[in-house]
Order: C-alpha cells, then sequence, then structure tokens
C-alpha cells in the first residue's frame, strides 16, 4: 500500500507549530496526570494524595521534576552502559510519534496517514524495546525477570490489539483516524465493535503496562521490575513514557470506539478532550481495584480467551459487512 | 488449688504418665512438680526418641523445643545438669500439653534429633544450638540460625555477657572485615542447593533480607527455573533482638513493654501472654472485671492484628485500594486503645494481677460505635478483595497444607484452622474468662492461601461479638488483685500504715519477688499460640524466659507449601500466612 498524507488545512510552518505544541502538550499532560492520579487515587482510598504544593498540590508535579532532574545521574558499574541509556528514550520517542496520527478536531491534527492505524500499532509495539532492553541492559535478577515477562505479555496482546482494531476498519474501510471518526457520525464504533472494544481496553492495559497488568514491574513480587536499577532522570523518563502511553491509549479509545472529536453544541476538540479524560480516569479507578494476575494467567487468558473473541468478532463483523453490502 | 485457671492442665497428669511408666518402667522418669500441673518429666537422652516417638501418638504436636543454662540455677531439680533441653508437647482433643526434660552437662553435650519425629524440631534444635551450644546428633543442618555465622560464642549461656558495656570494645580491623564479607558470600551448595542440572542452569534469587512483600527483614534463598521455585531456603535472624536474654536482667513487671514487640502488631496480647504465666508462677487469681477488660483489649487488637494481614494480603496479590480502608479502621481502633490506655501500638497496658488503670469515662460509647460500624465495613470488603475473582484465582488451590502436615509443623492459630481442623485454645481449654463468652470458631476446608484469608477474616467478625459482650457486661470491681505481689501494688493504703508502705516501696523498687518454680502458659494470640515459659529461681527477675511464637513454626513451613510454585504464587503464600518477623525472631 503507498503511504499517502492527507492534505492538512494548515501550512507547513502551522503544521510544525502545531506539531511542537501537541508535543509540550503530551509531556505537560503526562506530567500534571502523575499528579492528577495520585490526588484521584486519594479520593477513592480515603485519604488525600498530594495536596499541599500550590492550589489543590498541582505544584507537587514541579517539585517531583525538580528532584527527579537534580538526582545523580548513575549508571550502575555492572549495566550495558549504552543500552541502559537507550532504553528509557526509546519509549518516550515512540509515544510521541503515536501522537502524531491522533486527530483532535476535523482540522487539528498533525498527519492524516492512509495507515494512521498501522502507524500507531508500530509506535506502541516499539515502545516494547524500552522494556525489553531496560530489563535486559540492567543486569539485575528482578529487572531481568520483569523483562522476560514485558516480553512474553506484549507478544501475545500486541496480536490481540491489531486484530480487535480490524473490526473497526472493516466497518470503515479506511486506516486513516480521520475517516474512522467520519464514518461514526451515525453511531459509535462502541456499539457495533463492544467485542473489538473490550479486547483493545484489555489489551491496551497490558501494553501500557498498568495495574492490573503492570506484571513487568509488580512490585510486590519484583520489587520494582524492569526499572530496579533506574533512577533521577531515566527514571522520569521511563515514567513520562508510561503516562504519554496511557494517554496516547486513551485518545485511541476514544477516536476509534467513542467517536474521536463527534459531540453536539461544543467545539470538536472540547468533546475529545472530555471523552480523553474520562477514559483516562477509568484507566486509574482499574488501577485502585483490581488484583494482579499470575503472569502465567495473564497468558492463559490471552492466548485462551481473548484470541477466540477477536476471532469471532472478526468473522461476525465481516459477515455483517458482507451482507449489508448485499 | 490457687489458681482456677490451672485446672485444666491437672486432667493430663494422671494419664499420661501412667502411660508412660506403663510403657518403659518407673525407673525411666522422674517427675518434677510444676506450678502449673503441666506434667514435666525428666528422662535420660538414651531413651529420649522412644518416649518421642510413644508421645506423638497421643500429643501430635511439638509446640516447643528450647534448651535451659541451669549453671547458675538455685533452685534446680536434683537431676538437672549444666543445661537442660525441654520438649513441650500437645494435644488437641483433649487439649493436654507434658514437658519433657533432658539434662546434659559440660563437655559431653549430645542430644539425639527429634527431626525424624517431628520435622519441626530442625529450626528448634538449630536455635538451641545456636544459643546454647547442645549438640544434636543426627541432625541434617545444625547451623546458627539467629545470630550471624561468625558469632562467636552461645548467647543465651549464663556466662555470655548480655550488654554491650560488658564486652570488650568492638573494632572491625582487616582480616575481620575480610571474613565477615566472606561469610556473606552466597554459595548455593551450602545451602543445600544444586547450581545447574545437565540441561539447566538455575538462577539464584535472594528475595529479601530487603523486599515490599516480606514484611520486615526476612530473607529467602530461592533456586529459579524461570519463575518457578525449585527450592526455597528461608533465612531468618536478621530481627533478632535477644528479647529472651532481656527477660533474664528485667524484673517481672518491667519486662511488660518488651513483650508488646514480641508480635508487634499484636499489642496487649502479648501482655496477656505473658501475665498469664507469671500469674500461675505467682498463684494471682485477677478479679472478674480485670479479666472482661483484658478480653476486651485482646480481641480489639486481635481484630487490629487481622485488619493489617487482610490489607496486606490484598496488596501482596496486587491490589491497591484495600489496605487504605483497613488501615483507616486500624486508625479508629487505635483512637480507642489510646483512650483507655494512653498508647497505641505498643500500650504495655496489662499487669501483673490486673491492668493498668480502671477503663475511662466513655469508653463503651466509643467501643460501641467501633463494632456499630465495622460489620457493614466487612461486607463491603468482602465484596471488594475477597469476592474479586482474580484474588480467588491468585490464591485458591495454592500453599494447600493438610491438617495432619500442619501439626507436624507446628502451625497453629488461624493457618491451622484452614485446613479444616476445629480447634482454638479459647473454645476448647477457655482461659482468663472466655468460657464466659459466646462466639464460633471460623474453619477453612482446603488449608490453601484463600482459606487461610477467609478464616481470619471471619476471626474479625467473631472478636466484635466478643467485645459486644464485654460492652454489655462488663463487671464491677477492681481492676487489678489484692494479692501481695501483683505490680504496682494498690496504693491506697501505703500512706496510712507503715507495712503497706514498705511492702510497695520493695514491690516498686525491686519488683516482686516471685516464688521459685517454672510454669508456661499458652494462650490463642493473633497469629496462633503464643507461650511464654518462665523459669523463677526465687528471684526478682525471670531465670529463663522462653517465647515460644506462632510466626516462628509457620516460616519453617514455608519450603513445603512452595516448592515448585512461580514467585507470584510464593508472595501469596508469604502473604496469607500472617507472620510478623519481629515475632520469629524475637
Amino acid at each position: 500500500m503507498e503511504v499517502v498524507m492527507a492534505e492538512s488545512g494548515m501550512s507547513v510552518f502551522a503544521t510544525i507549530g502545531f506539531g511542537l505544541f501537541i508535543l509540550l502538550a503530551a509531556v505537560g499532560g503526562a506530567a500534571v496526570l502523575t499528579w492528577f492520579e495520585r490526588r484521584l487515587l486519594g479520593i477513592w482510598q480515603d485519604r488525600y494524595g498530594p495536596n499541599r504544593l500550590g492550589p489543590f498540590g498541582i505544584l507537587q508535579v514541579a517539585a517531583d521534576m525538580l528532584k527527579l532532574l537534580t538526582k545523580h545521574d548513575w549508571i550502575p558499574p555492572f549495566a550495558d552502559r549504552m543500552v541502559f541509556i537507550f532504553a528509557p528514550t526509546a519509549i518516550v520517542v515512540a509515544m510521541m510519534m503515536g501522537f502524531t496520527v491522533v486527530p483532535f478536531s476535523p482540522d487539528l491534527y498533525i498527519i492524516d496517514l492512509n495507515i494512521g492505524l498501522l502507524f500507531f500499532l508500530a509506535m506502541t509495539s516499539l515502545a516494547v524495546y524500552s522494556v525489553l532492553l531496560g530489563g535486559l541492559a540492567s543486569n539485575n535478577k528482578y529487572a531481568l525477570l520483569g523483562g522476560l515477562r514485558s516480553a512474553a505479555q506484549m507478544i501475545s496482546y500486541e496480536v490481540f490489539m491489531g486484530l480487535s482494531l480490524m473490526g473497526v476498519v472493516m466497518l470503515t474501510g479506511s486506516f486513516s483516524m480521520r475517516d474512522i471518526v467520519e464514518a461514526q457520525r451515525d453511531m459509535w464504533n462502541c456499539i457495533p465493535q463492544f467485542l473489538g472494544l473490550y479486547v483493545f481496553l484489555i489489551a491496551g492495559i497490558a501494553e501500557s503496562h498498568r495495574l492490573p497488568f503492570d506484571l513487568p514491574e509488580a512490585e510486590h513480587e519484583l520489587t520494582a521490575g524492569f526499572h530496579t536499577e533506574y533512577g533521577g532522570m531515566k527514571f522520569a523518563m521511563l515514567m513520562l513514557g508510561e503516562y504519554l502511553g496511557l494517554i496516547l491509549i486513551s485518545c485511541m479509545m476514544v477516536t476509534l470506539f467513542f467517536g474521536g472529536w463527534l459531540g453536539p453544541w461544543l467545539p470538536p476538540v472540547v468533546w475529545f478532550v472530555i471523552k480523553v479524560f474520562i477514559v483516562i480516569c477509568f484507566f486509574i479507578l482499574l488501577r485502585a481495584a483490581i488484583p494482579r494476575p499470575r503472569y502465567d494467567q495473564l497468558m492463559t487468558l490471552g492466548w485462551k480467551f481473548m484470541l477466540p473473541l477477536t476471532l469471532v468478532n472478526l468473522l461476525g463483523t465481516g459477515v455483517i459487512v458482507l451482507w449489508m453490502e448485499g | 488449688m490457687l489458681n482456677a485457671e490451672v485446672t485444666h492442665n491437672n486432667t493430663a497428669n494422671g494419664t499420661i504418665v501412667d502411660d508412660l511408666i506403663a510403657r518403659f518402667g518407673a525407673e525411666l522418669f522422674v517427675i518434677q512438680p510444676t506450678p502449673d500441673f503441666t506434667p514435666t518429666l525428666w528422662v535420660d537422652r538414651k531413651n529420649l526418641l522412644d518416649t518421642l516417638a510413644f508421645l506423638k501418638e497421643k500429643f501430635p504436636m511439638l509446640l516447643d523445643l528450647f534448651g535451659v543454662d541451669e549453671r547458675m540455677r538455685e533452685h534446680k531439680p536434683e537431676v538437672a545438669g549444666d543445661f537442660t533441653v525441654v520438649y513441650h508437647l500437645m494435644s488437641f482433643t483433649p487439649c493436654e500439653e507434658v514437658r519433657i526434660k533432658v539434662a546434659v552437662s559440660l563437655p559431653d553435650l549430645d542430644v539425639p534429633s527429634a527431626v525424624s519425629i517431628w520435622p519441626n524440631a530442625n529450626w528448634y534444635e538449630r536455635e538451641t544450638w545456636d544459643m546454647y551450644g547442645v549438640n544434636f546428633t543426627g541432625h541434617p543442618n545444625l547451623r546458627r540460625i539467629l545470630l550471624p555465622p561468625t558469632w562467636e560464642g552461645h548467647a543465651l549461656r549464663k556466662d555470655h555477657p548480655a550488654r554491650a558495656t560488658e564486652m570488650e570494645p568492638f573494632s572491625l580491623d582487616e582480616e575481620k572485615q575480610r571474613q565477615e564479607q566472606e561469610a556473606l558470600l552466597f554459595r548455593p551448595e551450602d545451602w543445600g542447593m544444586q547450581r545447574a542440572t545437565d540441561d539447566t542452569e538455575f538462577m539464584f534469587l535472594n528475595l529479601g533480607p530487603n523486599h515490599p512483600s516480606v514484611h520486615g527483614v526476612f530473607r529467602i534463598a530461592l533456586q529459579l527455573d524461570g519463575e518457578v521455585v525449585i527450592d526455597s531456603v528461608p533465612d531468618i535472624g536478621y530481627h533478632h533482638r535477644g528479647a529472651e536474654k532481656m527477660g533474664e536482667r528485667q524484673s517481672w513487671a518491667s519486662y511488660m513493654p518488651y513483650t508488646d514487640r514480641i508480635d508487634y502488631l499484636g499489642g496487649v496480647m502479648n501482655n496477656m501472654a505473658y501475665v498469664m504465666a507469671v500469674e500461675q508462677l505467682a498463684g494471682i487469681q485477677v478479679p472478674e472485671r480485670a479479666k472482661v477488660i483484658r478480653i476486651m483489649m485482646a480481641e480489639l487488637f486481635r481484630i487490629s492484628s487481622h485488619l493489617v494481614f487482610y490489607g496486606t494480603f490484598a496488596q501482596d496479590v496486587g491490589q491497591m485500594s484495600p489496605v487504605f480502608y483497613m488501615f483507616a479502621d486500624r486508625e479508629r481502633l487505635f483512637g480507642i486503645v489510646e483512650a483507655i490506655t494512653g498508647g497505641r501500638m505498643h500500650p504495655a497496658w496489662f499487669r501483673i494481677g490486673g491492668v493498668a488503670q480502671d477503663l475511662p469515662v466513655g469508653w463503651d460509647k466509643m467501643v460501641k460505635e467501633f463494632i456499630d460500624a465495622m460489620p457493614a465495613r466487612l461486607d463491603h470488603y468482602q465484596k471488594m478483595a475477597m469476592d474479586n475473582s482474580i484474588l480467588k484465582q491468585r490464591t485458591v488451590g495454592i500453599g494447600e497444607y493438610t491438617t495432619q502436615e500442619a501439626l507436624d509443623w507446628g502451625i497453629t492459630g488461624a493457618s491451622l484452622r484452614a485446613t479444616g481442623m476445629d480447634w482454638d485454645l479459647r473454645r476448647d481449654r477457655p482461659y482468663g474468662g472466655y468460657d464466659q463468652f459466646e462466639f464460633d470458631i471460623p474453619v477453612g476446608s482446603k488449608g490453601d492461601c484463600y482459606d487461610r484469608a477467609a478464616v481470619r477474616v471471619e476471626e474479625i467478625r467473631q472478636s466484635l461479638r466478643i467485645i459486644r459482650q464485654c460492652v454489655d457486661n462488663m463487671p464491677e470491681g477492681p481492676y487489678k488483685s489484692e494479692h501481695h505481689l501483683a505490680t504496682p501494688p494498690p496504693k491506697e493504703r501505703t500512706l496510712q500504715d507503715i507495712e503497706t508502705l514498705i511492702h510497695h516501696f520493695l514491690s516498686v523498687s525491686w519488683g516482686p519477688v516471685v516464688p521459685a518454680g517454672e510454669a508456661s502458659f499458652p494462650i490463642e494470640a493473633t497469629k496462633g499460640i503464643n507461650n511464654y515459659h518462665l523459669i523463677s529461681d526465687g528471684g526478682t527477675t525471670s531465670y529463663r524466659t522462653r517465647i515460644r511464637t506462632p510466626s516462628f513454626a509457620a516460616l519453617q513451613q514455608i519450603p513445603l507449601i512452595s516448592n515448585g510454585l512461580m514467585i507470584p504464587d510464593l508472595i501469596a503464600i508469604i502473604a496469607s500466612i500472617d507472620f510478623v518477623m519481629a515475632d520469629v525472631d524475637r
């Protein structure tokens, strides 16, 4: 397939400017999210969370950043230096790239690739390298176990994640994100593609390795898993990558299943942001509520339950699409 | 009969001694009378294993095994040598105990090992070797257990200093440092592990002493094939503070705060075990009101300890939130404890012969508020944690053991009841006034991680029931005994007559002089059977304080139930057995 970039309404400079803006907004959003998540968890868990610095404790973000920036940039002598440094950058870059295909409104997007969805999947797959290499390069047994778990988890969940989205593609007839949103004018994909949504949701949590699927990290088992040896800015990068991943997955979920920017009265961008916000809150709620399955149980769930479910969904969607076309 | 509490022990006295004499002949045994009327028999080491094997049929559990240094003891039985090894056995239906003692003298400190009869003798014998240098012949792995391998001497011997100030100033020269470092090196062979087989090279992982899920400083050396635990060897002693040695220098009354810190989640439950044993020795009768106050406080602490267990159990299988709710409840509970005792985690509030003060005005309102609110919260937690399908997946069928295994390994308390054994000291041999209360004993069926948690959760509800009965039926009367050894003595009349003043002065400055003898009193503590074996030589301090804790036994059993499972299962098992490292190492 030839890659086609759809003409955007903006000039080249405007596009670059907007790209930079999204870059900063995503990083800023991820930073604020670290505070927001702690506050929200706090409220749900009968406690306060960080509430001391600035209004509602929002300056905690700045304090954390300052702390991480000024920490000793230490690389364990037994680690593989190059790989150890490369790992945290990989996840941030990959996640950032993922944001390029997100349509925030009919006019606001960086690029509209005709393979947008595939591009997104490719970028999230790249992020696996970060966890894997980080775990391997640390030369620490807990990190190694974390890396191993991550490899197994990602390979399995990558498969369902891709397949779960193919139903959406079938309904739309396009990989372009904008087309997918436009196709949802009559009905959001979450209704006909509820199975796809379900699988994508679970695969998405597994991809962003958050509780309940934070097995590569699993602090109660592997102390801190793949990032046991990381500290300072490199640790901050890993965290940034994780939160970027969370935002990205939420953006994708909204775009693919909840009608993207579509909605009455309010401007499209506002609708988009509101929806993403709700999905993020849902992810945080999941983290607060659910225990962690065992690693082999997660695999069993994936291959024995999720894969057949996805295939059934694909088959069903295919039949319906063909039948509708006559 | 001085004390109504002690009648129960008496029942075994006739029968088991008769049985033994009928089997082996009277000349083999010397019977030692004790204030607690637990049959105590001295036997020669030649006949030890036969005697123990015979007794095992009737007494399935080796409750405790420990040493005593008899060399400085004035009131010792004639048969005693330099050292004594005590085997404390227990049966369940009927609930009876018996002590077997073996005397050994320097330089020949050999005693045959009982590991072949009870597997849990393993760690106890290691501890006795560590502390006294008693050599157990035939022991598979007689190494130090609580003290570091480089330690010199045997710490509980009377000639070993108790304080650092009694020793030479410490210095670490290079040679010594090299030795210490050498001792820290991990060699799988020393731990009985193989480095590799023909087709697999194993990974060795030190889980602990510092790890988020080992609940303190506890180390398990793991032999791993991928994430599967091939073999695991628990290593303890990182929390050892010499609590038993301290018992030999503190007065009978001033040892109370140390007991609080044994099972540091159990608070006054530890005081309970200790004062019961002292009261046996001294023959003190506790007034009714004090009994009910004690039971109420002990049950409050049982709830507190179980709440911590519940929260951390959910947390260790990866559930983030429950622990916060349960700690908030525990905080409310500590509010009550604080109002009544002035302390929170370690109130040290029980006294020999009663409790420290009477209950404050308005205590019943506070307690009622708490017990009224708890059941609804427990329902909520049930839905949140215990009914969660992932939590069940992680814990059902994991770390199973049978009742027989539990008895062989000295497992007591909720972990024993989880196997289906319907037995609780509070009901089956009521002490301290528990016979006046109505409550049920929750029992599990499979003895897996889930059952162990479920039993404890239900115990919280039963404890609430007991506390409600305490509140509704709190008797009037004194909160401390009038007995002359009750400490501190009642002060009211001290300014009226000189005799009382003198007694008060001596009892407070020196401490009470407890009559010579030895006694122990097992109680159903938060984590299982806690038992203080106290020997008095007729002085103001204990001659030997032996603390039998439930956590020690629980940790020894970990390899049995976790080998062959995965690391996350091991974490679930550790979370489910409810131990506290201070309770293990003392």
